[in-house]
C-alpha cells in the first residue's frame, strides 16, 4: 500500500469538503467584521447566527447558550476558571477525575495554586468514574464537577446522565469536556443535566483553532478573555467567522449521519480489535469493551515500547499514537493508562488507533498484518520478552 | 524528529541477539522508565571480538544500542572504556535533547558488561571503578521540554 493509512482521528481529522466549501466565502468575499454596521458585516453576523443554531441543535441546546471559542482547550479553561472565579464566594472546591485531558487537569492544578481545592477521582480498570465516589466527594463548598464525556486515549464513555443527576441533586454545576464526544455520540444537554460543555471542531472534520462552550442559560460565569462585546460580552475578540461557519457545518453533518457513521466505525473497530487479539499474543485491550467511542482502539503490547511501535508503523504508512513516555516528552507514560491500574512497563507499550470515516476493512486488515510482524520483530529484540520465552 | 542514521539503525539494527557463553553481560535501565539495554561481549585477550545486544525501548534506544555495538566491535578494552555517550550520539548524527539519555544508557550498558567481564575473569580494567550506574538522573529533562 502506497498511500498513508490515517488512524489517528482522535488527534485530528481532515476538514470535510462540504465544510471547506461553506467556509471559503468567509475569507475573501464576506470578510466584514460582524461588529460593524454596513451591509457586508451583516453577512458575517448571519453566518455566525446560523452556525450557532447548528451547534445548538447538535447537542439539544438553545442558540443563545453556545459561545464560540478558539478551540477545546480554551473552552475547558474558560468553563473551569470562569466558574471557579465567579462562584468563589460560595465555595472553592472542584471535583474532577484523574483521567481528564490536560486542558482540564492543568487548569485545575493552576487553580489549586490560587487557593482552590480539587478532588481528583480515581477510575476503575475500564476508566469509569464510580458514581458513589463522586457523590461522596461532594461537600458544602463544592462549586463544580468536571468529568469528561469520553476519554481521548482509551475511549471510555462516562455515565454522563447519572453524573448530571448527582450534580443537580446537590445543586453543583456540571461541566463536561466533550471534545471527543461531540459528533461521535448523541448528546442532549437537558436530558443529561449538563451545565457546561466543551467542544472542538477539528475532531469532527471541521477546522482547527475553533470550538465552543455551551453554557446553560442563567449560569453565572466570568469571561476568560476580556475585551470587546463579542459573544454577548462573554468572549472578546473578532470572531473567526470562517472557522465558526465550519464548526456549524461539521456539527450538522456529523449529527445528520451519526447512526450510519457509527455502525460503520463500530464494525471496523471490532474487526481491528478482534484481528489484533487473534493474531498477537500478550496484548491487553484498554478501555471499556462496549462503552467506548465508536472509532477508538487502544492496546498495550507487552515487552515492547510504544514509540518504537509508532515509528515502525509509520515506515509502512500507518499513522497512530501512543501513551508511551517517549512520545510525550515527559518521563511517565500516559496518566490515563496509569490511572486504570497498568504498571509503567505495560503502559509504555500502548498504541492507540482511532478510526475515521475514510478507513476501510482492507486498511484494517493491512494494519493487523503489519502490526503482527512489527510486534514480533520488536519482541525479538526485547530483553523482557526472552525472559518470558525462557520461562523465567 | 530523528536523523536518517537513527532511523537506519532502528530499522536495521546491527548485532541484535545474544552470545552464548559470553565473557561479559551487562544490563542497565529499567522497565518502569521504558528502556532496558542488555549487552553481551565476547573477549579474546585485549580485544572485543563480538558484541550483541537486546533492547526494550524507543527508536533512539534501539539505534543507540546498535551504534554502540558497532563502535566497540573489534576494539580493545581500553577503547571500549573510552567510548562516550556523546560519541554514540554523534555517530548517529545527533539525538533530540530528550533522547540523549538513550546514548548514556548505551555507554553504561557497555561498561556494565565490562564490569561483569572483569569480575568473571579477574582482569582489572582501568577506570571501571569510577563508573556510576545510577540511571535515575539520566532522565533529568530541561523544564521547557514538555510537550
Amino acid at each position: 500500500m502506497d498511500k498513508m493509512i490515517y488512524m489517528d482521528h482522535s488527534a485530528t481529522t481532515p476538514v470535510k469538503k462540504e465544510v471547506l466549501q461553506e467556509m471559503l466565502p468567509y475569507f475573501s468575499e464576506f470578510y466584514g467584521n460582524p461588529s460593524s454596521v454596513y451591509q457586508l458585516s451583516s453577512k458575517s453576523k448571519l453566518a455566525i447566527d446560523k452556525a450557532r443554531e447548528q451547534v445548538a441543535k447538535g447537542i439539544g441546546a438553545k442558540k443563545n447558550e453556545i459561545y464560540f471559542t478558539g478551540g477545546g482547550s480554551e473552552a475547558d479553561n474558560w468553563a473551569i476558571k470562569g466558574i471557579a472565579y465567579r462562584h468563589r464566594e460560595k465555595g472553592n472546591h472542584i471535583i474532577t477525575s484523574k483521567i481528564e485531558h490536560h486542558a482540564v487537569l492543568h487548569t485545575c492544578e493552576y487553580l489549586q495554586k490560587q487557593g482552590f481545592e480539587v478532588t481528583y477521582l480515581d477510575v476503575d480498570e475500564y476508566g469509569m468514574v464510580r458514581l458513589e465516589e463522586l457523590e461522596a466527594a461532594i461537600k458544602e463548598n463544592t462549586i463544580l464537577i468536571s468529568i469528561m464525556f469520553a476519554n481521548n486515549e482509551i475511549g471510555t464513555i462516562q455515565p454522563i446522565k447519572e453524573i448530571g443527576q448527582i450534580a443537580r441533586k446537590h445543586k453543583v454545576l456540571f461541566h463536561t469536556d466533550a471534545v471527543q464526544a461531540v459528533g461521535s455520540l448523541r448528546i442532549d444537554v437537558n436530558e443529561m443535566n449538563i451545565d457546561l460543555l466543551s467542544m472542538s471542531a477539528h475532531k469532527l472534520y471541521g477546522p482547527k483553532g475553533v470550538g465552543a462552550l455551551y453554557i446553560r442559560q442563567g449560569t453565572r460565569i466570568d469571561p476568560l478573555i476580556a475585551g470587546g462585546a463579542q459573544e454577548r460580552n462573554k468572549r472578546a475578540g473578532t470572531e473567526n467567522i470562517a472557522g465558526i461557519v465550519g464548526t456549524g457545518k461539521a456539527v450538522e453533518l456529523a449529527y445528520d449521519n451519526l447512526e450510519e457513521n457509527n455502525r460503520k466505525l463500530i464494525a471496523l473497530r471490532e474487526r481491528l480489535i478482534k484481528g489484533i487479539q487473534d493474531k498477537i499474543p500478550h496484548v491487553r485491550l484498554n478501555g471499556h469493551p462496549e462503552k467506548r467511542l465508536p472509532g477508538n482502539v487502544n492496546f498495550c503490547f507487552q515487552f515492547i515500547e510504544g514509540e518504537a511501535l509508532l515509528l515502525s508503523l509509520d515506515m509502512v504508512g500507518v499513522a497512530g499514537s501512543s501513551g508511551s513516555a517517549c512520545t510525550s516528552g515527559s518521563l511517565d507514560p500516559s496518566h490515563v493508562l496509569l490511572s486504570i491500574g497498568l504498571p509503567h512497563e505495560i503502559a509504555h507499550g500502548s498504541l492507540r488507533l482511532s478510526l475515521g470515516l475514510a478507513n476501510t476493512e482492507e486498511e484494517v486488515d493491512y494494519v493487523v498484518d503489519q502490526l503482527t510482524g512489527i510486534v514480533d520483530r520488536l519482541r525479538m529484540m526485547s530483553p523482557l520478552y526472552d525472559k518470558i520465552q525462557g520461562g523465567i | 524528529m530523528y536523523s536518517e542514521k537513527v532511523m537506519e539503525h532502528f530499522t536495521q539494527p546491527r548485532n541484535v541477539g545474544e552470545i552464548e557463553n559470553a565473557d561479559g553481560v551487562g544490563e542497565v535501565g529499567n522497565a518502569k522508565c521504558g528502556d532496558i539495554m542488555r549487552m553481551y561481549l565476547k573477549i579474546d585477550g585485549d580485544v572485543i571480538t563480538d558484541v550483541k545486544f537486546k533492547t526494550f525501548g524507543c527508536g533512539s534506544a534501539i539505534a543507540s544500542s546498535s551504534m554502540a555495538t558497532e563502535l566497540i566491535k573489534g576494539k580493545t578494552l581500553k577503547e571500549a572504556m573510552e567510548l562516550t555517550n556523546k560519541a554514540v550520539a554523534d555517530a548517529l548524527d545527533g539525538l533530540p535533547p530528550v533522547k540523549m539519555h538513550c546514548s548514556v544508557l548505551a555507554e553504561q550498558a557497555i561498561k556494565s558488561a565490562l564490569v561483569d567481564y572483569s569480575k568473571k575473569s579477574g582482569v582489572k580494567i582501568e577506570g571501571l571503578e569510577d563508573v556510576d550506574f545510577d540511571d535515575e538522573h539520566l532522565h533529568d529533562l530541561p523544564e521547557n521540554e514538555e510537550e
